[in-house]
């Protein structure tokens, strides 16, 4: 095979991989949009304040430490433990099911059938008082966060791929913990589908994304299934944060990722989470590929940062509703 | 209603049993309007008891009330012999009470079987986490809840659209399958909002049937609103009358049909 082709497969598979990681962002996404038609500006902070959370439990670090200091005069930084990651990561999920808990008796509830956009602008407040109050609580440094997860290329693939090219050709470059979070991302994505297909729960999350009204007259409580929808959503949002905080480390930027998760909704769909994962994918691969082929060649590179947009423009052009979107059906 | 006895058999041999829910002295405002002002009735077991009135007497609001989705301001709710306290629609649900909606309110991109299948969920016990995981019990409930769902596919002769999402339904198909839902729940009262509102003369005549088998078979009690008088009189066995809010009839149908201020709601008098 000629070399040019092996890297044009390589670029293509890595790009399924970040895909991948976009995908698990935008899940977040579609999981409360679906349930309760919010579109949550904060999901992509809410991945920065899991990442903080997590690597501030396993490093044993003190809480608003800061704000402790500067009150009583002490110099408290950390407990000196260290915490193993599993445990941790339990803690942190614990923490993000709380902070639903709250987000549902602060916010949701005092805006019970308010207009949609009321709604959107509550989320915008919430991203940014959740960005301080990480920030507050944590510190605003730059962290690393490392869970154990394999990371750097493998050899394995490189050595087993190196013969498929010529002398130049040392194998395929692919990133363990990209396989890793694909990995993750399947398994995440059909729990929450058979979960929601095939469950009560599921059956009434959906019955609420649906009609509010309908779905209380057949006894299902909106608080509950709210409280449930925004606790997985900030499990999912802790998996980005971990996938994303291991590969870039835990910083402010994280929480930009969510703008990457936007033409990957725009593409699959709001409302569909199989269209999350393909959105996602077709995204990284796409922009991977376009930055390969024409990109880098003939427009200068860096295509990757704008090429998204304009492939959901062309979707939001043909298809409204995205790849998976629900049809929107009208009787008249 | 003290006059009548504790309980007695109607004409066609249904038994009717003491009372199961009463509503005293109730009263609802929204702002300054007041929607209803003052009433009370009850509603006997295993009885057909209708609400009739003219446009914006009331009705549903009344309906609203018993279902849990407005608190009066006034008056007291009594269900099974106990006051009732202010609950969440969600939780009347949870006491056996289901209803349907004046403008149907389905789970439009879900299919009939789901859609009557979230009628089960005050049925289904098991919690997040068996279900999460989908073993044992939670695998057993759905299926035993399933088998309920098909039985009352069967009796409202939907077998052919059960998989059909309720967005694509014609109108009289979709208030067939929220009587379903409804219905699938197994409720003590079944609350329906003009059942048969924008119906032609043969849909209304197979859900006046569904309702009378439901009542005869399953002896469910069922409280219900409708426009259609000669309906009406052929299903109800107990008729209120409200006018602006206010009770100005309550009795069998032939007495409520002969009564002088319910032929004035309806036909119009001149107040002065």
């Amino acid at each position: 095979m000629p070399d040019q082709l092996l890297y044009g497969i390589e670029a293509a598979v890595n790009g399924l991989m970040a895909g991948v990681l976009y995908a698990l962002v935008a899940l977040g996404f579609v999981l409360i949009f679906k349930s309760s038609g919010i579109f949550n500006y904060a999901q992509g902070v809410f991945a920065l304040f899991s990442a903080l959370t997590l690597v501030g439990i396993m490093e044993g670090q003190v809480p608003f430490a800061h704000l402790i200091n500067s009150i009583f005069g002490t110099e408290v930084h950390h407990f000196g433990w260290h915490v193993p990651a599993v445990l941790a990561i339990a803690f942190t999920v614990l923490v993000m099911v709380g902070l639903a808990i709250l987000v549902e008796r602060y916010i949701l509830r005092h805006l019970v059938n308010q207009p949609d956009i009321i709604l959107f602008m509550a989320t915008i407040g919430l991203a940014y008082f959740m960005e301080g109050f990480g920030d507050l609580m944590w510190g605003s440094d730059i962290k690393t966060l490392d869970i154990g997860i394999p990371q750097g290329g493998s050899f394995w693939i490189e050595e087993n791929t190196a013969w498929l090219g010529g002398e130049g050709f040392y194998g395929f470059f692919i990133d363990r913990l990209d396989i890793v979070a694909a990995c993750v991302a399947a398994v995440l994505v059909v729990g929450l589908t058979l979960f929601s297909q095939y469950t009560k729960q599921g059956r009434a999350l959906r019955a609420v994304a649906d009609d509010h009204q309908a779905a209380l007259s057949v006894g299902i409580s909106l608080r509950f299934i709210w409280v449930l929808v925004w606790s997985i959503a900030g499990v999912v949002a802790l998996v980005a944060g971990i996938m994303w905080g291991s590969k870039s480390g835990v910083q402010f930027s994280l929480s930009l990722i969510a703008l990457k998760a936007l033409p990957v909704l725009m593409l699959g769909g709001f409302t569909s989470i199989p269209g999350a994962i393909v959105g996602g994918l077709i995204i990284g691969m796409g922009e991977k590929l376009f930055e390969f082929a024409i990109g880098a060649p003939f427009l200068g590179g860096a295509t990757e940062n704008w090429f998204a947009y304009v492939l959901a423009l062309l979707f939001l052009v043909f298809r409204p509703q995205g790849l998976f979107g629900e049809k929107i059906i009208e009787r008249v | 209603m003290s006059a009548q006895p504790e309980s007695y058999v109607t004409p066609d041999g249904r038994t009717i049993g003491g009372v199961m829910m009463e509503m005293k002295n109730i009263t609802l405002r929204f702002g300054g309007v007041v929607a209803i002002k003052d009433i009370s009735f009850d509603i006997r077991e295993g009885e057909i008891r209708a609400i009739i009135g003219p446009n914006g007497a009331g009705k549903s609001s009344m309906l609203n009330i018993i279902s849990g989705f407005y608190v009066p301001q006034e008056g007291e709710v009594w269900f099974n012999g106990a006051r009732r306290a202010p609950l969440r629609p969600y939780e009347v649900a949870g006491q056996g009470i289901a209803r349907t909606f004046q403008n149907i309110a389905l789970f439009e991109g879900m299919s009939v079987l789901d859609n009557i299948m979230t009628g089960r969920l005050t049925h289904m016990k098991s919690g997040l986490f068996s279900q999460a995981l989908w073993y044992g019990k939670a695998a057993r409930e759905e299926h035993e809840n399933r088998e309920v769902v098909e039985k009352i596919i069967d009796f409202l002769e939907i077998q052919n659209i059960r998989k059909t999402p309720v967005g694509r339904l014609p109108y009289g198909l979709k208030k067939r399958v929220e009587l379903g839902r409804a219905l699938a729940a197994e409720p003590k009262l079944l609350l329906l909002d003009e059942p048969m509102a924008g119906m032609n003369v043969e849909e209304k005549e197979d859900m006046s049937r569904f309702i009378l088998d439901v009542n005869d078979e399953y002896g469910t009690t069922i409280a219900l609103i409708e426009h259609d008088m000669g309906v009406v009189m052929d299903l109800s066995d107990r008729v209120v009358v409200m006018d602006y809010g206010k009770k100005i009839g309550d009795g069998p149908p032939e007495e409520v049909r002969t009564s002088q201020a319910v032929i004035d709601a309806y036909l119009g008098v001149s107040h002065d």
